[in-house]
């Protein structure tokens, strides 16, 4: 739970190289051109490390092209506890929505799949590292709600740094309200995809992202409950390579499948179509 | 800094100490002269409330972490008959963070569900200072399934520093295993009755958290992260606790004004520890008064109930884009 004060640097801001023409890959320290990045939907061609992206590229990357149409985006963040700490957090909520032009970590509304009509929920690392208060946890719950209603199956993509602790109790609670959203959801027969991008914690990973009939992560993100210094500092060891990285939980059996960013697309209208229509749209190879 | 952190709830004690003192003194001199000094004793008495009522959000972290305050077990005890633990998660182990079973509350058939500490080194060992592991939220929830089947209320205890942050623990799926806790409790369809007896300590609290009443003890906390997590990010400074514990609003009076908590159960002046049993008898009380309530309300009120109450928890605005 905002264990993860270091991750909070987007990856651009992290790499030596200033805003311009060229990225450094923190994969494999390489130099690459930005066009050629963001043509590949910010995935470095040469050792396949996945770049944090914001919410609105990351639904263009899964929406089909022109289709999705936002929902209760005016649902935005207040300060019930009157919290303080080097800053108000009603200062800093103020900057992250000036700055993002959102009004809280998350992009809601519909969108289609190939033949299918989908709910989709996309929050979004670079407003307060994702982190989880009332209005994310409405979000969520208002647009699982929608789904649940209007018979959709459900998309959401996860990415927190954990609880917005300047909502305190507030933001604990999103947890269960979440989740049970997502048992009515579930309770109607209806699919809901959960997909987990680097990096998912604390709350959020230990409530709606973890309830996906299907869960998909990206390649090597950071998917944990505590995060790895905390349990360091607990236990006072090393952590084994590769701990709470996607491949780690796959093998231990707690996700589903790993999926490069460029494969999510076809492998989400894949899913749909199997548990919609049962008809495949999607080639799939060796048939 | 911890022993100055504590140094706080010493002094306190102190005074209380004496102000007893004092006043067991005075009423004994009554007694034994004949002579009246309820003034005196009033003063007293009005005196010590004035100290209590005067705690701050850490003193009270503190007395909900005192050694000596009454644990789950000696809940399970004292408030009900017959208890008869059931074990494991039908998976892995059995979790000694996590104590359930059957009971009888005043005849009453119930299921309890608690987290335990520990008194005693090896206890505490034994419990992991009441931090389950996946299988304890997943024996928790098999219990709770169980009460279901056979129509039983639940009854859970919450006294936990959070969930354990360890190897095994994240290995074994523990956000899947809370997440999935979260889920199932918003759909049993037998009345459940949560009370935070000390610590209530984020997800791992609130993973047996979703019930139709929410009780606290008055001295207990309830939070999303511990005072001293909260001052290590946000604060950069674990020795400013104090400062985050009073940010957090974390007390039982914070949290019944915030609509979160359904009631709050008194306490002896001073906290549990200094008088248990009156602080065991008011639990039983609020147990058996919140149970009347809930029983032989319809299963379908029920559920939904419980998912309004969750669904109404969160304060936010629209703002016109
Ligand atoms: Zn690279």
């Amino acid at each position: 739970m905002g264990w993860f004060s270091k991750l909070l640097v987007p990856d651009r801001e992290k790499s030596k190289v200033p805003h311009g023409l060229w990225e450094k890959c923190p994969g494999c320290l390489r130099v690459i051109y930005k066009k050629d990045l963001e043509k590949n939907l910010w995935v470095c061609a040469q050792c396949g490390y996945h770049f944090k992206i914001s919410a609105k590229d990351r639904i263009n990357s899964l929406a089909d092209p022109g289709t999705f149409k936002e929902l209760y985006s005016e649902i935005g963040s207040l300060d019930p506890l009157e919290f303080t700490d080097s800053e108000k957090y009603c200062e800093r909520y103020k900057k992250a929505r000036e700055k993002s032009k959102m009004n809280d970590a998350c992009i809601t509304g519909t969108a289609m799949i190939g033949k299918n009509k989908t709910a989709l929920a996309v929050m979004d690392f670079y407003f307060m590292g994702g982190s989880m208060g009332s209005a994310l946890g409405e979000k969520i719950t208002l647009m699982t709600e929608y789904a649940t209603e209007n018979k959709l199956p459900l998309i959401i993509v996860s990415t927190s740094g954990g609880a917005r602790m300047q909502e305190g109790i507030f933001s604990l609670m999103q947890m269960a309200k979440t989740s049970a959203a997502l048992a009515r959801h579930s309770k109607a027969g209806l699919i809901y995809i959960s997909i987990l991008v680097d990096p998912t914690t604390g709350g959020v990973t230990a409530s709606y992202s973890m309830l996906g009939d299907i869960i998909i992560a990206e390649p090597n993100a950071l998917i944990c409950f505590a995060g790895p210094r905390v349990i360091e500092q607990t236990i006072r060891q090393k952590l084994p390579e590769g701990f709470q990285r996607s491949e780690f939980l796959l093998k231990h059996g707690i996700i589903d499948m790993v999926v490069p960013r460029a494969e999510m697309h076809d492998k989400l209208e894949f899913i749909l179509d199997f548990t919609n229509s049962g008809q495949r749209t999607v080639e799939k190879n060796g048939g | 800094m911890a022993d100055n952190l504590q140094a706080n709830l010493i002094n306190l004690e102190e005074k209380l100490n004496e102000i007893d003192s004092q006043i067991s003194k005075f009423k004994q001199i009554s007694a034994d002269e004949g002579i009246k000094l309820n003034d005196v004793v009033e003063i007293l008495e009005r005196k010590k409330l004035q100290l209590l009522d005067e705690l701050d959000a850490w003193q009270k972290t503190l007395i909900a972490r005192h050694k000596d305050r009454p644990l789950a077990c000696d809940y399970i005890n004292s408030v009900f008959t017959d208890f008869t633990p059931m074990c494991g998660d039908r998976h892995i182990m059995d979790d000694h963070a996590i104590i359930s079973g059957m009971a009888y509350l005043q005849g009453r058939p119930v299921v309890v569900v608690a987290q335990e500490k520990g008194r005693t080194t090896e206890e505490k060992v034994l419990r992991n200072f009441g931090m389950p592991h996946p299988e304890g939220y997943r024996k928790a929830l098999r219990v709770m399934k169980f009460a279901e089947k056979f129509n039983r209320p639940i009854i859970t205890f919450i006294d936990t520093p959070g969930a354990y942050p360890g190897i095994e623990a994240e290995e074994r799926g523990q956000a899947l295993a809370i997440a999935e806790n979260l889920r199932e409790m918003s759909q049993i369809s037998v009345p459940i009755i949560a009370v935070v007896i000390g610590e209530g300590g984020s997800g791992g609290a609130l993973a047996l958290s979703v019930a139709d009443r929410i009780l606290m003890l008055k001295y207990s906390i309830y939070s999303v992260i511990s005072p001293e997590g909260c001052a290590s990010i946000l604060f950069r400074d674990a020795g400013k606790a104090p400062l985050a514990a009073a940010a957090l609003k974390l007390t039982a009076d914070d949290l019944y004004k915030f609509k979160i908590i359904d009631q709050i159960i008194s306490e002896p002046s001073g906290g549990a520890h200094r008088d248990a049993k009156s602080a065991i008898d008011n639990v039983k009380t609020a147990l058996i008064t919140n149970l009347d309530e809930l029983n032989g309300v319809d299963k379908i009120d029920l559920v939904n109930g419980r998912y309004k109450k969750f669904r109404d928890m969160g304060v936010f605005c629209s703002y016109d884009n």
